[in-house]
Formats: structure tokens, C-alpha cells, sequence
């Protein structure tokens, strides 16, 4: 299929949900109830034609002067005095007379093709607003006539090229009062104002786009200090890059937990729980980390101040004050039934885009249900994220739940977040003990372990829990189950202790008793040495006794008594 | 158009010069027979007090913005005042005379 030419507006999101713009050469018609925008919706049309295309418009007031569009719109920063004297914008009011005119016979419209075609071609306009054209209904009393002068004005702008913004007003049941969206056949903008439990909402929807593809949802659009922008509520794809840094969350224990050093830089963190179980503090506490790393954080807080926040935080040990004070976090607090979801979207965009932080905190998004049903919010959480996403930013969006019932808002953002941290008191013992989880993290190996949340003075601490018979220990039972295991290790030392001990004795014993052994031999070996030599002495006196006396008796030779001598030593 | 300052008006017309314009736009046959069914009237209801000035827009494109003009055929009475806007082509005379606001009655 050859693609449809088109006319970018230049409004921001809207030639995203038109896939590229207006048809070009063509009308489109912008209709909806009084105050919905159109008539801005047009003007900007123009306006981003000349500054941001070069396109020079004509715009044809049937309801404003020219002096009042300009400062209507001035506001906005719209300088359209400076266009008009630069030749690139011409602003026809047509002045509207009070009734019918009398009518005498037949005519047509050619006054009003003239005065068009006189300023088309004057400045060479691309594009042509008329708002609103049924305002002509008022004057004419002769319908026929009207609708198929009509009919030929809107040939004649295809004729001409130009790309045409028609306006109209709804009507009771149709979509214009006098139904001339049948004359403009190629695209309708349907804008519509919608007030739900005090808060308004506009919303635009293509109604009709011949020949092309486009959005075919709601989008709720805002008019801002910029103009307008329509936020589709998908964007167009997913195409964030994903980095695989990790950023401390401020607690050891809980970055082990989420396998290799917290959470991956530009992720999704949702951290849910019932009432007081320390999701703020969880939130501060990576704030804090964030500022200690030199990165700045922007906190938004939609139930408590930052001076209350700062003191709180500060009663568990962290100090917030020297970040703020430092300019690396800052706080934005607000009610939010202030604004409508999409300006709160819009605020906190503008915020992020100023700040540049690296992360986000929005405490609690529950919060928000009580100004939007939990399908807006999490369309509106859906943009926020994405956002985030594409700027690199890592958030933590903490969420209140009930134990009854879990938020609808959290099961529809739940597919949003890479990482869901979850915290619950458990209740037992007469006391209740906040743990922690978590639930999901992508691409991460977490842990799978319940952990006891501990809020001290130096922060947040994660402790084991018991698991035993009874089921999960927390507070004073896992105390109890923890002096129990030390006074059972105790008792194993002490017995360990006695019988080294008694080891040691027996030892001495042993070595007493080898002692004395040893005295003992050593006295016999000292006793037979001396029996020892005492016996070779006399051995030696007497053969020396018998050779003196066989000499005195002469009663053998010499050489006999020399060898009884050796004989006798001999035999010794 | 609202009858407003009625007596006012009719007083006027009885003395006063009628200043009547013609918005056409080139020789369209609307055009034409407006411009031949104003001139019949005038004489027959205004004979020596009109004054017709023809403003083709073709010719002077412009002047349908600063005299504000949509349909063609547009008749406006510049004088005597209020200014008033009639359009078409002036075939329906009883609608001319309500919308200049000429009382046969008064006339003559």
C-alpha cells in the first residue's frame, strides 16, 4: 500500500497516535464539547507549522478576534504578532452577525472562498484552520444552501492543497451540532473533557483516519506551559538498551540477596507492603546509597513532607539532610488530588528532565488510585517507566497494599517492574516482625529466603529467620531460638573443655608414672655397675694372693701361677 | 436583523440620501440579477435618493475581509443608519424591503 502523505503537527505525541500527522492536502476535523482544546489544538497546529516546518497558515476565527487568540495563546509562548508581522501567519476573524441575515433570494459563499484564497495565497499558507465553520449555521437560515456551500468548501481546500484543521463543537448524539463531519470524510479527531471523582481529564481519540494506520485508543492529552501533548499511553516499542550494572540498594545484605550487588542500573524496582513495614525507609535508605556513589536522586513523596521525611529517616539513622544540602537528592511532595494522573506525569517528567538523576523514588504509587482508576494508573505508570527506562534511570516506586486485597495497581504494574521487593509483618507471639522478600527479579539469581527486616540505628538490617516446626521465627521468638542455640553451643564447650582437661591430667599421670619408672631402672643400672666393678677388683687381689702365695710356698712354676691368674680372670 | 430603533429609522428615510452597496463577484448570473433587481427597487421606492456603489470582489479580493463579507451576493445600507447586511439576489422583494427596513406605506 502506497503510504498516505502526511502533514506533521509538530504537537507532542500526536503525530506519534497518527503514525505521521494530518493527511496532507486534506481536512481533518477536530471536534468535541466546549473547553476541550480544539480551538489550541488548532492554533498549535499552526503555530509548529510556521516555527518548526516553514509552513505558513491561515487561521479563520468565526468565534475569537484575532487580538484574542493572540493573547489567549501568548501564554503559551506563542508569539503569533511576531508571525502575522513576519508575513507567515494571517488571522481572519469573521465577524459573526447577531442573527440570521435576511435572505432574498440565491447566493452562495463566494465572499468567504474569496477571503480565504485571497489569504492562502498572500502568504503561501500550507495550512488552514477554520474554527469554528458552524458557526455559520447560526446566520444562514437557508440549510440547503449552506450544506452544499459547505460541501464545495471543503472540495476547494483539497483542491488547493492546503492541509485543513476543521473545528467543530459536539452535538447532541453526533460528533457536530450540524453534522458536518459528513463533509469531511478523511480524518476526525474526537477531544472530549472528562471530570472523574473531582478530577478532569482530556482525552483525544482518532476517530477516523482514512487510508492509514493509527491509534485507536483514548489518549489522554494535556495542555501545558509548552502547549499540548498527547501521551500515548503504549509507546510505540521497546527498545531500551539494558545495562548490566548493578547499584547498591544501600542494605549488604539485600544487594547479596539480589545475587551480585543490587539492582541493575535503569531497572524497575517495586517495593510493596502493608502499612509500616519500612517500604519509605527502604526507599530513603537507596536514596542514601545513591548520594553516597556522588549520584543524585529525585525523591517524590505523595504523603509526607521532606522536612518530616528528613526527621523520620533520620531516627533510623539516616541522614538525608546532607544530600539535600549537598544538591544530589531532592524532594517533591505533593498531595495528589492536586492535578489529574497526566499532568502529575507531565510534572514529574518536567522534574526528572531538570534534575537528571540517576534515580527515582515515587512513594507510594498506590496513592494515586484515589485520583485514577487502577487501569489509568497503570497506563500512567506504564509511560513513567518507560521514560525512566529510556533515560537510564533506575526507580523504586513503592506501593501500599492491604492483606485483604493487593492493590489492582500492583498487579498491573506488577509486569511493569524487573525487581518486586516485598515486605510483610508477620504476626505471632503477641507481636508483630516485619520480613522481607523478594519476589521477582529479572535477570538476576535472588535469593529465594525470607529475611527479618530490622530497622535500627544505623539503618536497615536484614536478619535470618527460623525456620522450624512452628513455621517462620521472627522478633522475640527467633531471639529466644538464637539464645537457645547459644547456650546449647555453650554447653558443648564446657564439655569439650573437660575433657581436655582430663586429657591433660592423664597426661601428667602418664608422665609421673613413666618418671618414676625410669628412677627406678636407673637406680638398678647404678647398683650393678657398682656390684660390677666391686667384683673385678677382687678377682684381681685374690689371683694376686694366690700367686704370692704359691711364691711364699713354691709350690708351682711362675708360669703356672701366671696362667691360673688369667684363669681366674677368665672365668669372672 | 432585530428591529431595533424602528421610528428612528422610518423617520430618517423619509429625508434622507440611501447609500446602498453591492458586494458581487464578477458577472456570476447571482450577481447580475442582483444587481438588476436593486435598481428596479430603488427606483420604484427610492427614486432620486440612492446612491448604488458596486464593489466587485473578484476585482478587489481584500475588501471581503475588511467589509466582512461571506455570501455574494451582500447588500449593505450604509445610510441611513444602522448599517445592515442583506444577502442574495434580491429576488424576493418583500425580504428586501423588510431587510432594508422601506415601508412602502411611509414612502411616497
Amino acid at each position: 500500500m502506497e503510504e498516505l502523505p502526511k502533514t506533521p503537527t509538530g504537537i507532542s505525541g500526536l503525530d506519534e497516535v497518527t503514525g505521521g500527522g494530518l493527511p496532507q492536502g486534506r481536512p481533518t476535523l477536530v471536534c468535541g464539547p466546549a473547553g476541550c482544546g480544539k480551538t489550541l489544538l488548532a492554533m498549535e497546529f499552526l503555530v509548529r507549522g510556521i516555527t518548526q516546518f516553514n509552513e505558513p497558515g491561515v487561521f479563520m476565527a468565526f468565534e475569537e478576534s484575532a487580538d484574542d487568540l493572540i493573547a489567549n495563546v501568548a501564554s503559551l509562548g506563542f508569539d503569533l504578532a511576531q508571525s502575522k508581522d513576519d508575513g507567515l501567519l494571517v488571522i481572519d476573524h469573521v465577524n459573526m452577525p447577531g442573527g440570521e441575515m435576511q435572505e432574498t433570494g440565491d447566493w452562495d459563499l463566494d465572499g468567504l472562498f474569496l477571503r480565504l484564497g485571497t489569504a492562502v495565497d498572500t502568504i503561501g499558507a500550507k495550512r488552514v484552520v477554520i474554527d469554528t465553520i458552524e458557526n455559520l449555521f447560526g446566520a444562514f437560515s437557508n440549510r440547503a444552501v449552506l450544506r452544499s456551500e459547505l460541501r464545495r468548501l471543503f472540495g476547494w481546500l483539497k483542491e488547493r492543497g492546503v492541509t485543513a484543521v476543521i473545528t467543530g463543537e459536539r452535538g447532541d448524539g453526533t460528533l457536530t451540532r450540524f453534522g458536518i463531519e459528513e463533509y469531511v470524510s478523511d480524518c476526525v479527531i474526537v477531544l472530549d473533557h472528562r471530570v472523574t471523582e473531582q478530577t478532569s481529564t482530556r482525552r483525544l481519540r482518532i476517530l477516523k483516519y482514512r487510508g492509514s494506520l493509527h491509534g485507536t485508543n483514548e489518549y489522554p492529552f494535556l495542555i501545558g506551559e509548552s502547549g499540548m501533548s498527547v501521551l500515548p499511553i503504549t509507546s510505540p516499542g521497546l527498545r531500551n538498551s539494558a545495562s548490566t550494572q548493578r547499584l547498591s540498594t544501600g542494605v549488604a545484605r539485600l544487594d547479596a540477596m539480589l545475587g551480585d550487588g543490587g539492582f541493575y542500573k535503569g531497572s524497575t524496582v517495586l517495593v510493596n507492603g502493608t502499612a509500616g513495614t519500612g517500604k519509605s525507609t527502604l526507599a530513603a535508605q537507596f536514596c542514601d546509597a545513591t548520594c553516597r556513589r556522588g549520584e543524585r536522586a529525585l525523591y517524590f513523596a505523595f504523603g509526607e513532607s521532606e522536612a518530616e521525611i528528613v526527621r523520620n529517616m533520620s531516627s533510623v539513622g539516616i541522614d538525608l539532610w546532607q544530600w539535600v544540602n549537598a544538591g544530589l537528592l531532592q524532594f517533591r511532595c505533593f498531595r495528589p488530588s492536586v492535578l489529574g494522573l497526566e499532568a502529575h506525569l507531565f510534572a514529574m517528567q518536567k522534574f526528572v528532565d531538570e534534575f537528571d538523576p540517576a534515580a527515582v523514588v515515587m512513594d507510594p504509587v498506590s496513592d494515586l488510585l484515589r485520583i485514577g482508576t487502577g487501569a489509568d494508573v497503570s497506563a500512567m505508570l506504564t509511560r513513567q517507566v518507560d521514560f525512566l527506562k529510556a533515560k537510564g534511570v533506575t526507580a523504586l516506586f513503592t506501593s501500599l497494599t492491604s492483606d485483604a486485597e493487593p492493590a489492582l495497581a500492583d498487579q498491573q504494574i506488577a509486569s511493569l517492574v524487573d525487581t518486586w521487593i516485598l515486605l510483610k509483618t508477620m504476626e505471632g507471639n503477641g507481636e508483630h516482625n516485619r520480613v522481607l522478600y523478594v519476589l521477582k527479579s529479572r535477570g538476576m539469581a535472588h535469593s529465594n529466603q525470607i529475611r527479618e527486616f530490622l530497622l535500627t540505628d544505623q539503618g536497615i538490617e536484614l536478619a535470618d529467620v527460623y525456620v522450624g516446626p512452628q513455621g517462620v521465627l521472627t522478633g522475640s521468638a527467633r531471639q529466644a531460638q538464637e539464645a537457645q542455640e547459644r547456650s546449647d553451643g555453650t554447653a558443648r564447650l564446657e564439655d569439650l573443655e573437660q575433657r581436655r582437661v582430663n586429657l591433660e591430667r592423664r597426661r601428667e599421670s602418664v608422665e609421673a608414672h613413666t618418671a618414676a619408672l625410669w628412677r627406678e631402672f636407673e637406680d638398678e643400672a647404678d647398683i650393678v655397675g657398682r656390684l660390677l666393678s666391686h667384683a673385678s677388683t677382687g678377682v684381681e687381689d685374690r689371683a694376686g694372693q694366690r700367686a704370692e702365695q704359691g711364691r711364699l710356698r713354691r709350690a708351682d712354676t711362675d708360669e703356672y701361677i701366671a696362667h691360673i691368674g688369667e684363669l681366674d680372670v677368665g672365668a669372672l | 436583523m432585530n428591529a431595533v430603533n424602528e421610528p428612528a429609522v422610518v423617520a430618517a428615510t423619509a429625508h434622507e440620501t440611501w447609500h446602498l452597496r453591492l458586494y458581487v463577484a464578477g458577472q456570476s448570473p447571482k450577481s447580475l440579477h442582483a444587481l438588476v433587481n436593486l435598481k428596479s427597487l430603488c427606483e420604484k421606492h427610492l427614486a432620486g435618493r440612492y446612491e448604488i456603489e458596486i464593489i466587485d470582489l473578484v476585482e478587489n479580493p481584500s475588501l471581503a475581509r475588511t467589509d466582512d463579507i461571506l455570501a455574494i451576493p451582500t447588500l449593505v445600507r450604509r445610510l441611513p443608519v444602522p448599517l445592515r447586511k442583506i444577502i442574495g439576489d434580491l429576488s424576493d422583494t418583500e425580504r428586501v424591503l423588510v431587510g432594508l427596513q422601506i415601508h412602502p406605506d411611509c414612502l411616497s
